[in-house]
């Protein structure tokens, strides 16, 4: 059995873990738990410690895993070990929150230093009222016009999809430019 | 009991806080990463400040302020070597060529200098040897160390922003795709325009701050700044070597394999 991954990543509270259990055909491999801080708490009552696994059987001869990052800082330990030997990275921001949009242009910097791999930028739930517009954000986060930001909605499987469709594509041209 | 310990511990600010509310004579040696300062201090007053690889004679300080020029400079090396501070004050005082108040001055801008340098150390190893004081043919001076505190705290704050959004010197810089931008429009101060100049991806922020002389916080307050202008962005060194990593991305080595794997994950996707 071939296996391969992608890495789900993003601050804190982004969508990793609904983005990844939006497509996985098991039951997302969560490490949830109860925050203390109080202002985390303000934002969602469980987060991702160590890791999020979800997969997708592509045939009897590959698995894709799909790995979610902790989103604080503190656990950014695990972020090295996790991006070894990644097809790719998903990076998540909340559309919502530009106060996490400065954390996102920097965990982008650090994944990308760990591994030169291609990787997109998914701007989530953009089907809020408040959801910045998308070419604002590639403005605050720094994006050149070449690195793809798509809007995307975490909840929604055909958004996910979208997104890890986009990745490919971005891989697959990576691998036929190296060729040229 | 003596007055030593590690900077993650102690800070530079609660250092000075105690010296100066003890009232200490004596002097700081603060051994940082790479670098080691030492720091004179009088009745809890700053007296004296050198870096122990630099030259912290007045010759050089007043050089460093455009006070004297290259060949003033040189000439009292080759010719003045011997004399000491106090002495080659007296004589530029005597000649007419700086005043007292000049000279003060500007020492006390150095001294000032290296301990907001200090600021930024948070590793690093210090001890404070009682009653020791800088030689006799060095100039001190005597000043408050309440402002330099406030200073540096403020700085403490710049630096730790500045240190979250360019966390690290070694990656390198590009400017920004953004056809219609041109830099010749843009107000850019001399020293950011020297930065500017050695913009490359095949620089790192580092290599650009040892060739354009800046220390760690200066060279982050202009990239910071450029960055927030838009008009450069990081990117990983060109040509840097990427640690091999341990896990193989594809199972196969063979580019065709590869290729049909990515296709194959594609159609998977689709058929979601």
């Amino acid at each position: 059995m071939q296996t391969v991954k992608m890495v789900v990543t993003g601050p804190f509270s982004a969508g990793k873990t609904e983005f990844i259990r939006s497509v996985s055909e098991i039951d997302v491999v969560s490490t949830e738990r109860k925050i203390s801080s109080a202002s985390e708490k303000s934002v969602k009552e469980s987060t991702t410690v160590a890791m999020d696994f979800g997969r997708i059987t592509v045939d009897d001869d590959l698995v894709l895993y799909l790995f979610g990052t902790p989103g604080q800082r503190r656990f950014d330990f695990m972020w090295e070990i996790l991006s070894e030997g990644m097809l790719g990275f998903i990076v998540m921001v909340d559309s919502t929150r530009p106060e996490t949009f400065r954390e996102a242009r920097s965990i982008l910097e650090t994944f990308h230093a760990y591994a030169p791999t291609p990787y997109v930028v998914s701007a989530n739930k953009q089907d809020m009222k408040e959801a910045w517009d998308i070419e604002d954000m590639r403005h605050v986060l720094r994006l050149d016009s070449k690195v793809k930001l798509i809007p995307c909605v975490a909840t929604d499987r055909d958004s996910v999809k979208a997104i890890l469709l986009e990745l490919l594509y971005s891989i697959l041209s990576e691998m036929e430019n190296g060729e040229k | 009991m003596a007055l030593r310990g590690n900077l993650r511990d102690f800070t530079i600010t609660q250092l000075l806080n105690l010296i100066n509310l003890a009232n200490k004579t004596g002097t700081l040696v603060v051994e940082g990463p790479s670098e080691t300062a030492e720091v004179a201090f009088r009745n809890g007053k700053l007296a004296y400040a050198q870096m122990a690889h630099e030259d912290g004679s007045l010759a050089f300080v007043l050089f460093k302020a455009k006070k004297l020029s290259s060949g003033q400079f040189k000439s009292i090396q080759q010719r003045a070597a011997h004399i000491s501070d106090k002495e080659l004050g007296l004589l530029l005082i005597n000649a007419g060529y700086l005043s007292q108040e000049d000279i003060l001055t500007n020492l006390q801008q150095h001294f000032a200098d290296i301990i907001q340098r200090l600021f930024t150390w948070v590793e690093g190893f210090f001890h404070f040897d009682n009653d020791a004081l800088p030689p006799d043919d060095r100039i001190s001076v005597r000043l408050d160390l309440e402002n330099l505190i406030i200073e540096g705290s403020r700085q403490m704050r710049e630096w730790e922003q500045l240190q979250d959004e360019i966390p690290s010197l070694d990656m390198a810089l590009k400017f920004m795709d953004r056809p219609g931008t041109n830099l010749r429009n843009v107000n850019l101060s001399v020293e950011e325009w020297r930065v500017v100049s050695y913009i490359n991806p095949r620089n790192t922020i580092r290599q650009i701050a040892n060739a354009t002389k800046m220390n760690d916080m200066e060279i982050r307050r202009i990239v910071y700044g450029l960055l927030q202008a838009g008009l450069v962005v990081t990117t990983r060194l060109e040509g840097a070597v990427v640690p091999a990593s341990t896990m193989r991305v594809f199972p196969s080595e063979d580019k065709e394999e590869q290729k049909s794997l990515v296709n194959r994950l594609i159609n998977r996707i689709r058929s979601l």
